[in-house]
Order: structure tokens, then C-alpha cells, then sequence
């Protein structure tokens, strides 16, 4: 008769045992806790990587579409005829009026151009990107207005000389003083502050691009409007790289294209795609999809699952076997012991329950203690790896319920074991 | 002293199957004895004793023959029924006491009710008590490995009678204690005999043998023959009763 206080009771006759070999317990249980702890630990990273890669490809925009300038393989340069090396590629404003007027399901179009170029006031002096682009990036990029203004139309049309910066890039600007209306120089030009910002999230800060190198330097941009960044920067630009001398001529560097909705995604780049290979002669953009890159994330996030699942499994097995291994010199151990109890009235069940109960003891007793240094590990990556880590409530109960059930499972054998034992010869054994 | 026997055995038979060779280790054993009785089985080793006191403890099954305990035939029962039979009616005393190493001295006493599935709390009294008997209720919260040896023998003695048995099996209580604690259990179960216990010992030896009412001497695997025995007990019953029955063969 196994009722609810003889299973407590058999809980508490379980750990009494346990506590007479504590080394060899203790020893045992390690199999069990570093399986559930690096369950644990590796689910809360991956969950954190994953996490971060999703809200960075949220950040673009899941109704967006990005189109990108990009310089074409050296061989393939056509445009260099015999002139001093001036490679000529990428988006034009011509592209981006057709895709104004022609694709359906576009809400917004923002052109943009990004030069690096160094900005200056006074003895200061920050390498910078400077984006000329429309008023609407503001909204289609999420950007956070902290002080004063964003670009506006009329700036675009007066193709006046005003910019907004990140604070980032004010900051280092201007340690001592308000930055507002203050006069910085970019190139030949002057340009007033009118505005500070704050970037929700760069484009160029794509999952894949590395953490941690993406960080400063383009966080330093500067917006001036899209005329002015034509007509003060012109259409070739030149480049020193290492003593040799470089020139290109792009128009546009980025197009965002903002679609009413998620739907329209799918056939709007079948069409972007058709009309840029229609209109460019060579491969000279890249066409990216937020949407896109967020399933496949997801589905990134799904393959690592599937192999931290098989990590877990395997070292959970290894555990287990451990268990397995220690119960069975027990139940040989205790043999007479197994003996006096079924002389004394115990029946096959009731071994059996006893030496499962230790088992699930043992390994629940992992389990906990796994639990506890599982979600301490992600805290420790978090702070000395600066990586983002996300211990989530169901991978604390699946790791502790696998151990569970390692212990159930592994504990079947040698209780199975013990229990067949005939009692004479049980009682016989030295 | 007639009473109903609380042990019949019917042609008992036991074969070992030892694969080329068939080892026949009771041929036809029959046998009744009477509650209240004390028995000791003696005999050389092979003579098949260790088999019959498996058998009487329902540790095993007979291969043939019939086995009533207390009216009821073990016989062809299983392995649950015979282990519920164990714990309800046997009461067992092993040479190498056998307490339980992890539990203290009154939770040994308790492992038999434990399996039938009677807490602690319910039976702690019962159970010091029977501590108190065996002179053991100072001691109720020593491991086994504290007490010496006399002493793990009377926590098992104390421990056969917590279920109130049918019958305590005693398997050479005395061997492993030097003679003057093996009398000092001798005169407990002595006592305990006295008090109405049925006892049915195996032993070697002669001296404890002689304090049993009946010596049944086994030979390659039947009972050779049996001495009923006057003991002390007998003779002051016959004088305090004055007592007309016919007095057990000398």
C-alpha cells in the first residue's frame, strides 16, 4: 500500500541513504547538474543572441525594403576608360523616381547619400558619416528627436546649409558647450546645427555585421538635407586610401522603400528586382528584406535549438549513465539490505519504489542545484562577454523535467534489478 | 496444552533444478506444530534445514506438498501474496541480526509495519514499547553500528514481534554472540515462549537446542527423528497443575 506518507517517508529513507555516501552522491549528481546547467546556459544565449539579432532586424523596419549601392568586383568596372580610376556605379535618381512612380504598395521612398567624410569645429575633429536624405527619415527609420529640429522641407528646397546630428557625435563635438546653432564643417562647407538625434537602430548594423565592432563610428552620423549633399558634395567623390588616389561616382547610396503593409513586400522586390536589372548593366545593388532576414533568423534560432536540444540530450544521457552506473553497484552494495526488507514483508513494488525514489532524488536533486547554476552562468557571460543572455521560465522547467525523467529512466534498470533479487539468495549475499 | 496446530505441512517436497542435475532437498516432509510451541530443527549441513526453514519463512515455494499457516495454504501463492504473508504473520531472527545500517533503532523495529502500509506515528508507542521489552528504550535513536552486538539482537527480536506473528523464525540467533549474551537472548526468547509466542529455531547447537520443546532432526532432507523435551517450564506446569496429562516423551 503506497499512499502519500509512505512516499514521503520513502522520499525521506531515500536521502538518508543517499547522505551515507556523500562523496558518491555528490559525485553523481555533477553528471545531472552540468547537464541542466549548460541547458540552461546555452538556451539563455542563444535566446539572448537571437533576441538582439530580431529587435536589430525589427529596428529596419518589417515593412521596409533596402536597397544598396554596392561597388561592383574591380573586373567588372566598365566605366573606367583609360581615365584616372573613377568607378562609377550604383543607385541614381533616376531609379528612384521610376520606383516612385511605378511600384505599387509604396507608402514612403527615401533616397539617401552617405559619405564619410570628417567633421570639424574648432580643434575637434570626428570621422563621420554624413547622410543626405529627405524629412521623412525621421519617421521611417524610427529616428528620436532629442533637441531642437530635424530637416524639413523647405530645408530641401533652399538646399540650405543645416544639419542634425546624433549625440554621439555632439558629444564629441562639443564637450563644453550647447551645440545648437553652432557652425560645424564638413568638407568646404559650413553647416548649423539645428537638431540632435538619437538612432534607434543603423541599417549598416545587420545581424552577422558583429556586435561589437559595429558600434561607435556609426553612431557618428550627421543629416543634412538630400539637395545639399548634391550640390556642396557633387557626384564624384574622392577617396585617398593608403598613397593611391581613388574616385568614385554614385548618386544615390541607399534607397528605403516603406510599403503599406507586409503583403506588399513579397511581389514590390520581385518587381525592384526586375526593373534595377533592367536599367543596371552590372550587379551594382543589393537588395535587402527586413522581413526576410527576421525568418531567417527565426529559423536560424530553430537550427540552434535543434542543436543545443541534441547538446542537452547527449549530456543529460552521460548523466544519466552515471546514475545508472552508481545505482546498480548500490543495489549489488545493498543486497542484503533488499533481502531483509522483502523477508520483512516488502513486496517487488516496494523495492522498486525505493530505489526509484533514490534515483529521482538524486537526479532532481542535480536537477535543483543545476537550476541554480544554470541561471547564474548566462548572468556571468552577460557581465564578462558583454553578450546579451535571456534565461526564459520554460527551459528552466524543460531542464529540470528532463532531469526528472533521466532519473525515472535511468532508475528502472537497477531498481527493476534489485527488486527481481531472490530473497534468499539476497539474504545469503556477504 | 492441545491447540489447533498453526503450522501443517502436507508431504512437503523441494527440488533444485540445477540444469543437468535435479538436487532433491525435502522428500515428503510432514509435520504439524502447535501455537505456543518452541521447535528447534538441528541437523548437518545438507540435511536440507536451511531449505525447510526457507519454505516454513515463505521465502520460497514447494516444489510439491501443501504448507497451512494458520489454516491457510501458502503453497501456491504468489510472490506479492507471499511477501504480504511475511509481513503479516512471520516474525523473522537472522544469525547476522540484519538490522538496516541508515535507520535508528525504533524505525527498524517499524520496517514491517511500513509494509503494510502503517506510518510511524500511528504505531510509535507499539513500537517503543517492544524497545522497552528487549531493554532497548534508552537506545531508541542509535544507529545499528552504535550497539553491540547482544544489543542488534534484541532490536531484531524486537523488530519479529512488532506484527504480533504467527511465528518467529530464528536462524541461529546465537551464532555470532559470544555465550554469555547468546543466553541473554536464549532467556529472551525463553520468556517470550512463556508469554505464548510459537518459536521454531534452526540451530547447530546442542545447548540451544535444549531449551526448545521439541528437536526435530533432519537428514538429507526428511526429519530423521524428533525429541520432545521436559523442560523446566513443563516440569513446573505439571507441578502447579498437578497435571494428569501424559507427560512428554523423555
Amino acid at each position: 500500500m503506497i499512499n502519500a506518507p509512505a512516499i514521503l517517508l520513502t522520499v525521506h529513507l531515500g536521502i538518508k541513504s543517499l547522505l551515507l555516501h556523500k562523496l558518491r552522491t555528490a559525485l553523481t549528481m555533477l553528471g545531472i547538474i552540468f547537464g541542466v546547467c549548460s541547458v540552461i546556459a546555452m538556451l539563455a544565449i542563444g535566446e539572448g543572441a537571437s533576441y538582439a539579432a530580431q529587435q536589430r532586424i525589427k529596428a529596419l523596419g518589417s515593412n521596409n525594403i533596402i536597397i544598396n549601392s554596392v561597388k561592383p568586383d574591380e573586373d567588372s568596372v566598365v566605366g573606367s576608360r583609360g581615365r584616372s580610376r573613377v568607378s562609377e556605379y550604383g543607385l541614381t535618381y533616376s531609379d528612384a523616381g521610376r520606383l516612385q512612380t511605378t511600384l505599387s504598395g509604396l507608402q514612403y521612398i527615401l533616397p539617401m547619400r552617405i559619405i564619410r567624410e570628417s567633421v570639424r569645429f574648432n580643434r575637434f575633429n570626428v570621422p563621420s558619416q554624413i547622410i543626405g536624405t529627405h524629412p521623412s527619415y525621421k519617421q521611417i527609420t524610427g529616428l528620436e528627436l532629442v533637441r531642437g529640429r530635424f530637416l524639413t522641407q523647405n530645408d530641401e528646397i533652399h538646399i540650405d546649409n543645416v544639419c542634425a546630428m546624433t549625440i554621439s557625435l555632439a558629444g564629441q563635438l562639443f564637450p563644453f558647450q550647447d551645440p545648437l546653432d553652432e557652425e560645424v564643417r564638413v568638407g568646404t562647407g559650413y553647416y548649423r546645427v539645428v537638431g540632435l538625434v538619437r538612432e534607434k537602430s543603423s541599417i549598416d548594423k545587420r545581424p552577422g555585421a558583429g556586435a561589437a565592432d559595429s558600434g561607435k563610428a556609426l553612431d557618428n552620423n550627421l543629416y543634412i538635407p538630400l539637395s545639399c549633399a548634391r550640390s556642396r558634395f557633387g557626384e564624384t567623390l574622392f577617396r585617398r586610401s593608403a598613397g593611391s588616389f581613388e574616385a568614385e561616382r554614385v548618386q544615390l547610396h541607399r534607397i528605403i522603400l516603406q510599403m503599406v503593409d507586409t503583403d506588399a513586400i513579397e511581389p514590390a522586390e520581385r518587381d525592384i528586382e526586375a526593373m534595377l536589372r533592367h536599367f543596371h548593366g552590372k550587379k551594382d545593388y543589393e537588395i535587402i528584406v527586413p522581413l526576410q532576414l527576421l525568418r531567417e533568423a527565426e529559423e536560424t534560432k530553430r537550427t540552434f535549438n535543434v542543436v543545443l536540444g541534441s547538446i542537452a540530450a547527449i549530456s543529460l544521457l552521460v548523466g544519466g549513465i552515471g546514475i545508472m552506473n552508481i545505482m546498480l553497484a548500490t543495489v549489488t552494495e545493498r543486497t542484503r539490505e533488499i533481502g531483509v526488507r522483502r523477508a520483512l514483508g516488502a513486496r517487488k513494488k516496494d523495492i522498486i519504489t525505493q530505489f526509484l525514489v533514490e534515483t529521482v532524488v538524486l537526479s532532481l536533486g542535480g536537477g535543483v542545484i543545476g537550476v541554480a547554476v544554470g541561471v547564474l552562468v548566462p548572468l556571468l557571460v552577460s557581465h564578462f562577454a558583454k553578450m546579451p543572455t535571456i534565461v526564459t521560465l520554460w527551459s528552466l522547467a524543460l531542464s529540470f523535467g528532463i532531469s526528472g525523467l533521466t532519473g525515472i529512466i535511468f532508475g528502472l534498470y537497477p531498481a527493476s534489478r534489485a527488486a527481481n533479487l531472490s530473497p534468499i539468495e539476497a539474504l545469503r549475499h556477504e | 496444552m492441545s491447540s489447533s496446530p498453526i503450522i501443517r505441512l502436507e508431504g512437503l517436497e523441494k527440488t533444485y533444478d540445477l540444469g543437468a542435475i535435479k538436487v532433491q532437498a525435502l522428500r515428503g516432509v510432514s509435520l504439524d506444530i502447535e501455537a505456543g510451541s518452541y521447535v528447534a530443527i538441528m541437523g548437518p549441513s545438507g540435511s536440507g534445514k536451511s531449505t525447510m526453514l526457507n519454505l516454513l519463512g515463505c521465502l520460497d515455494r514447494p516444489s510439491a506438498g501443501a504448507y497451512y499457516l494458520g489454516g491457510e495454504d501458502v503453497s501456491k501463492m504468489d510472490d506479492d501474496q507471499l511477501s504480504a504473508v511475511r509481513g503479516k504473520h512471520l516474525g523473522f531472527i537472522f544469525q547476522s541480526y540484519n538490522l538496516i545500517d541508515q535507520l535508528s533503532v525504533i524505525e527498524n523495529i517499524h520496517v514491517p509495519l511500513f509494509y503494510q502500509g502503517r506510518d510511524m506515528n500511528e504505531c510509535f508507542d507499539h513500537c517503543v514499547k517492544l524497545a522497552e521489552l528487549v531493554g532497548l528504550g534508552h537506545r531508541l535513536h542509535h544507529r545499528p553500528k552504535e550497539l553491540s552486538g547482544g544489543q542488534q539482537q534484541r532490536v531484531a527480536i524486537a523488530r519479529s514481534l512488532v506484527n504480533d506473528p504467527l511465528m518467529i523464525l530464528a536462524d541461529e540467533p546465537t551464532g555470532n554472540l559470544d555465550s554469555a549474551t547468546g543466553t541473554e537472548i536464549l532467556n529472551l526468547l525463553d520468556k517470550l515462549n512463556a508469554e505464548g509466542k510459537t518459536i521454531v529455531l534452526v540451530t547447530h547447537g546442542e545447548e540451544v537446542a535444549e531449551r526448545a520443546h521439541r528437536v526435530l532432526h533432519m537428514k538429507d532432507g526428511a526429519i530423521d527423528h524428533e525429541i520432545h523435551q521436559r523442560t523446566l517450564q513443563h516440569v513446573v506446569e505439571e507441578l502447579e497443575h498437578d497435571s494428569v496429562e501424559e507427560p512428554p516423551a523423555p
